[in-house]
């Protein structure tokens, strides 16, 4: 390779938020004097919907994808076109994170029907002969943390064959009394959700128990909305047959990237919701869901 | 040729002795003696090997492509962040130091008291086995298959990437069945190696797959038996994936002012670092499963340190009600013990989380009792005793954890609450295996109180004997209790039906009967062992168990007239009916005796059971013996016939060592010492008798003679025999046995033809030339006072043993005939001296018999003549061009003895001389510095009185320079 582009974000976890100035280098590394036309630096963020098949049908879902929602974009021009020195050059750039006009600057997330993403793209251009160069990085954006306080909302809850819904046959149910509770629903995105649960019995061997966190998106567009429910994340709490009456901690980090404070726009929500699964060695499965309001503070 | 005819020099030895002789001088105490054992001190410095480098080969341009996995998040990811730090060199070295330093302060905070979890391994590795046949469940990954293009979106990346790491905990799983312990052992080893690989080649996720996958191998409880030791080879490799992360990120944190210190606060990490460490634990804790996240988690649990002060002590407890979540008993006591191991190794300090994994784990304890693990156990056919004595390894180490430096109280504590629960026999020998000896031994009673009332059908009684045994065997209990402690512990120990179960116990408490009792219990014991063993044969699957019980016995016993007088202990040997075995027993006697025994013994009752010992040891040599083992033995029984001394009764020792030749004929090295301690004898008998023999002591000094002469020829070894002649033949001169020395040195004349031209010395083939030239040195010397036979022509011996030297067949490139006819002449000169240098009290030699009788002296010269002839004629035939340095050698060597023996007043003796110094220099192949050296010294010599010829001697030497 001759020539190689290559951006440097000055903050090693890439984080920025609202309001702040992002800035980094611009790596041009090459063993020869490059020539080009020009070296440009361009910022995007923006809000990929895609609808998903089982809501609107297979071709709506082709061809109604709804246009990526353009919430930032700037471009500068970095260096003039010309040559560029043999070795390694550095150029330093910064970018003033603003919002542009009545726009939210949303928290970076990847979802399965909505994206938010934001990247730095470095061009190069360079003449017939040579081919342009580019390369694409990405970085991250928090939302400002939220005002007010954080209210933490327990919930206990009990499961029993008395308590679900959904049930064919109440009768061929095994007895089993579990409680529990979270100690709460509002959650802190850095923070896990914790909380305890008890197997006070069961008559049934249990076999697993799981935490499901699952992401609720909705896309509203012409025709109406969207809204589907997805799995991000399983984590097992218990495994085997565990001990009666002993308490079991309920405990999940909630993962970068895929989670966002909770959101809701005109165009589209974020929302995510936790299960409760309990696996019975007859196959049985027990779920219980709490929807969840994650903020940032 | 013309002869030359020799003219020895006349000497007066006294004034020559006195001449040369140094001043006397007395060594003062601690003064230089060159005899002191020379100490050295030496400072050793500890090298660190370098583990083979770990560090990534930084491909830092991302733009390449390689990985499928670096380009994703460039930066901020841990997978690919690592290829980021280049300067592999520097990182690696430092690292090492930093991690020597910090391997050190560790070890300030754990004691060295604490055992180590790398003691218990081997342990319970080699106790925990199965025949059964294993499976591993495997994810057979095809790292490369993946690779994604490069410029798709950076999220389709990181879900590929999620997508596999999901793969391998659900998707395709491949099953490895049928496998025996041993390939399941190597199979580890195997991930072990290539979790290295992949770490040492950037392929972080890989490492991570594998890593999950070994600690997944953690919740499968088939084949049960062999699950301690599954535990022990998996968290190994959980172990070594701990330290590369810790190490790499420590890597990461290098700036331009070195390494980190020892105790780094967080602060002083640099962000990336941060960043990267806090990537490994988003990732890990998004792992699906319970236990590997769980395993996972705990082994990289040190590099909380980078990212909090308080980390690790949130961490541990937050870890510990993460295990609740184990159903399986087994598994979950499992994990515990590896998180109180890292726990311990990471930060000792924080106790708590140990005392609640121990109470965690007494609130599960009915667990074991329950349905689910009942029908596994009888699913696998797994018997309940069995099954408990697989949590032994965890709660020990738990328990040992708790233990280490815990206050008296705490551990009261634990016992109580371990009292209340039902079957607690599983737990109170972990208390008595994990908790200080002191503590346990001062409890004794109540210890034997409570094995007692422990159910009988759950864990088994003898294991708690066993380890209260243990305990007893490293500290005391009160005076008062002992021999309550022991009768007690015996009853119950006596009653054991399985011999197996019964000699565990025994073998333990042996030791303790020994440490505190006298030979009365220990022979009631060994007669109860006796007992218990004889039936069906049973000792013969215990001889480890009994040999062990009398190495016990003879570590505390040293007194050996005492052990042996304990009738049952002969009765004991004899259970010990495997040849090899009874051998190896025999041979620690020994040694022991050898070692503790301070005085030479004539007591009977040792003598008869250590002959038998001897004896039994003796018998086991046969042709397949190795020689070393023979060595071995040899030296063990030559260690006991020197420590047998019938004091002034020399018959009776006399008669000792004629019972030890027959006894023990096929060891030579055991013959040789007989013959040599016979000699011994004849030589003490004689500084009895101050040199005068009555006419007892003469027919018993014969007798030893008789001995001694009747043993040589039985030897195979030619060298032994050689010199066990002349030195026997000495000694034989000594006592003024004449006729007996001549036989023993005929006899040594008449068995130098046989010598064989190579010997096997150390099993290496060796030319025996050197030795021959050596014995012949000193047969000479000895030579020099035997007077002649007057029956036998003058110097009977000297012409036997020149004619002997002539038909010798020397090797055909060996000038050490000539050497050995120089050092005749040598021999020769001294014979014709008025007074011979030394005499032997009371044995006239040919000085006083011949009184310098001119036809003595002329029988000599003639010797010598011929000698000289031989001597030349060799010279001679050195004269090819690959044998001038030989002839060199050879002249200046005869020049010596010229200078030294011969008189060089005499002009033909003279002008020999001459010629020899230039035939020494003719070729160039003479040492200057030995050349100048000479000329000095003749030079020096030529000013003592009577030496003035010298002067002019000198002066015909002309010295050649090299050049």
């Amino acid at each position: 390779m001759g020539t190689a582009l290559d951006i440097k974000i000055k903050r090693a976890n890439k984080v920025y938020l609202c309001g702040e100035v992002l800035s980094g280098v611009v790596v041009i590394t090459s063993k020869d004097a490059v020539q080009h036309q020009g070296v440009s630096l361009t910022m995007e963020g923006s809000v990929n919907l895609q609808l998903s098949a089982k809501s609107v049908g297979v071709f709506e879902a082709f061809y109604n994808s709804v246009k990526p929602i353009q919430v930032i974009n700037s471009t500068i021009e970095m260096v003039k076109p010309g040559k560029l020195p043999s070795g390694k050059t550095e150029i330093p750039f910064e970018f003033p994170l603003h919002m542009k006009g009545n726009k939210v600057l949303y928290e970076t997330y990847h979802g399965v029907f909505v994206n938010i993403q934001y990247t730095l793209r470095c061009d190069m251009r360079r003449s017939l002969l040579a081919k342009d160069l580019t390369k694409t990085c990405e970085f991250i954006v928090h939302s400002p943390p939220q005002k007010g306080k954080l209210m933490p909302s327990p919930v206990d809850f009990t499961i029993t064959p008395e308590t679900l819904q959904n049930v064919k046959e109440r009768a061929s149910l095994p007895k089993f009394f579990i409680k529990g509770h979270l100690n709460s629903t509002n959650c802190i995105i850095t923070q896990p959700l914790t909380g305890e649960l008890v197997v006070e019995n069961a008559e049934a061997a249990v076999k697993s128990i799981e935490l499901q966190l699952v992401r609720v998106e909705t896309c509203g567009c012409a025709e109406g909305y969207a809204r589907d429910a997805t799995e991000i994340q399983n984590i097992q709490i218990a495994e085997g047959d565990v001990c009666r009456s002993l308490s079991i901690p309920i405990y999940m980090v909630f993962p970068r990237l895929f989670t966002c404070p909770t959101l809701e726009t005109t165009n589209f929500k974020v929302e995510f919701e936790v299960n409760i699964v309990v696996l019975l060695h007859d196959d049985h499965l027990i779920t219980e869901n709490f929807p969840l309001k994650l903020c940032r503070v | 040729m013309a002869a030359f005819p020799w003219h020895p020099r006349s000497r007066n030895y006294t004034s020559e002795f006195e001449s040369c002789r140094l001043e006397a001088v007395l060594v003062e105490f601690g003064d230089y003696h060159p005899l002191k054992p020379i100490t050295i001190t030496e400072s050793k410095t500890k090298k660190m090997v370098r583990k083979g480098s770990t560090s990534s080969t930084s491909s830092s341009s991302s733009s390449s492509m390689i990985d499928p996995l670096s380009s994703v998040l460039d930066g901020t990811d841990p997978l690919s962040l690592f290829a980021a730090t280049a300067d592999s060199v520097t990182t690696a070295a430092n690292t090492d130091s930093t991690r020597k330093k910090r391997d050190k302060d560790d070890s300030l905070v754990v004691g060295s008291d604490f055992e180590p979890w790398s003691s218990k391994r081997g342990e319970i590795l080699a106790r925990y086995t199965t025949t059964e046949k294993l499976s591993i469940n495997l994810y057979m990954s095809s790292e490369k298959g993946k690779a994604t293009t490069p410029g798709s979106a950076v999220s389709e990346k990181v879900r590929t990437r999620l997508e596999e790491l999901d793969d391998l905990e659900e998707g395709s799983q491949k099953e490895l069945l049928n496998l025996t312990q041993q390939d399941y052992m190597h199979r580890i080893e195997d991930l072990n190696q290539s979790l290295k690989d992949a770490w040492a080649s950037d392929q972080k996720v890989k490492a991570l797959k594998i890593v999950i996958q070994c600690s997944k191998l953690l919740s499968d409880t088939t084949v049960i038996q062999f699950y301690p030791s599954k535990f022990v080879l998996i968290t190994d490799i959980l172990d070594t994936f701990g330290k590369l992360v810790y190490e790499r990120i420590l890597s990461m944190c290098l700036d331009n002012r070195g390494s980190l210190p020892d105790n780094f606060t967080p602060e002083s990490v640099n962000d990336t670092a941060k960043e990267t460490c806090l990537n490994w634990f988003f990732k890990i804790a998004s792992i699906r499963e319970l236990i590997p996240r769980f395993y996972v988690e705990a082994a990289i649990l040190k590099c909380n340190k980078f990212l909090s002060k308080m980390g690790i002590s949130e961490c541990l407890p937050r870890l510990t009600t993460m295990i609740r979540g184990i159903g399986d008993p087994l598994v979950a006591v499992y994990a515990r013990a590896y998180l109180c191991r890292v726990g311990m190794e990471v930060a000792p300090h924080l106790k708590e989380s140990l005392n609640k994994n121990f109470f965690d784990f007494l609130l599960t304890f009915k667990q074991m009792h329950g349905d689910t693990v009942q029908n596994q156990l009888v699913v696998q056919c797994v018997e309940i005793p069995l099954y408990l004595t697989l949590y032994s390894p965890a709660i020990d180490w738990i328990l040992q954890c708790i233990a280490y430096r815990a206050p008296e109280i705490l551990l009261t504590e634990m016992m109580e609450r371990c009292k209340k629960l039902g079957n607690n026999a599983l737990l109170l020998n972990s208390v008595m295996s994990a908790f200080r000896a002191e503590f346990i031994a001062a409890r004794s009673m109540d210890f034997i109180g409570m094995i007692k009332e422990c159910d009988e059908s759950g864990f088994p009684k003898h294991l708690l004997f066993r380890s209260l045994g243990l305990n007893l065997a490293m500290a005391d209990p009160p005076e008062c209790d002992r021999l309550q402690i022991l009768n007690e512990a015996w009853k119950v120990i006596t009653k054991l039906k399985n011999p197996q179960d019964y000699i565990n116990c025994a073998d333990v408490w042996v030791e303790y009967t020994c440490r505190h009792f006298t030979k009365r219990e220990v022979n009631t014991v060994l007669a109860d062992v006796i007992k218990h063993m004889t039936p069906d044969r049973a000792f013969e699957d215990a001889y480890p168990q009994l040999q062990s019980i009398i190495q016990k016995i003879i570590t505390y016993f040293h007194d050996f007239s005492v052990l042996f007088s304990a009738e049952k202990f002969l009765p004991f040997l004899d259970m010990f009916q495997k040849e090899s075995v009874r051998v190896e027993v025999c041979k620690c006697i020994m040694e022991a005796f050898i070692k503790h025994q301070q005085d030479a013994t004539k007591d009977p009752v040792i003598l008869n059971a250590l002959l038998h010992v001897c004896k039994t040891m003796h018998d086991s040599v046969n042709a397949l013996t190795l020689e070393d083992e023979k060595r071995m033995l040899a030296s063990l029984i030559n260690g006991f016939i020197k420590m047998v001394s019938f004091g002034r009764d020399f018959e009776q020792q006399l008669s000792f060592y004629v019972e030890a030749r027959s006894m023990f004929c096929n060891l030579e090295p055991v013959l040789v010492q007989l013959v040599h301690s016979v000699n011994q004898l004849a030589m003490e008998t004689r500084k009895v008798m101050k040199g005068n023999h009555s006419r007892k002591t003469a027919a018993f000094v014969r007798a030893c003679v008789a001995f001694c002469f009747i043993t040589i020829p039985s030897l195979t070894s030619i060298f032994a025999r050689l010199n066990l002649y002349l030195n026997s033949g000495q000694v034989a001169l000594a006592n003024q046995c004449l006729s007996q020395a001549d036989a023993f040195f005929k006899a040594a004349v008449s068995l130098v033809p046989e010598v064989p031209k190579m010997i096997n010395i150390d099993g290496k083939m060796r030319p025996s030339e050197p030795f021959l030239l050596e014995f012949f040195c000193n047969f000479f010397s000895t030579l020099l006072i035997v007077p002649d036979h007057p029956e036998q022509g003058v110097l009977f011996l000297v012409r036997g043993l020149l004619n002997v030297i002539q038909d010798y067949t020397w090797e055909d490139n060996s000038d050490d005939k000539v050497r050995i006819y120089t050092n005749v002449l040598h021999l020769l000169s001294a014979m014709t001296q008025e007074t011979y240098i030394y005499h032997i009290d009371k044995v006239d030699s040919n000085d006083t018999l011949y009184g310098g009788d001119s036809k003595f002296l002329t029988e000599i010269n003639k010797l010598c003549e011929a000698v000289i002839a031989q001597i030349l004629d060799h010279l001679k035939t050195l004269g090819q061009e690959e044998t001038l340095k030989r002839q060199s050698q050879l002249a200046l060597y005869f020049f010596n003895s010229i200078l030294a023996h011969g008189d060089l007043r005499n002009n033909r003796l003279n002008q020999l001389s001459v010629n020899l110094w230039n035939l020494a220099q003719k070729h160039g192949f003479a040492d200057t510095k030995t050349m100048v050296k000479t000329l000095e010294y003749i030079k020096r010599q030529s000013k003592q009185p009577k030496m003035s010829h010298f002067t002019e001697l000198a002066l015909r030497l002309p010295l050649q320079s090299r050049t």
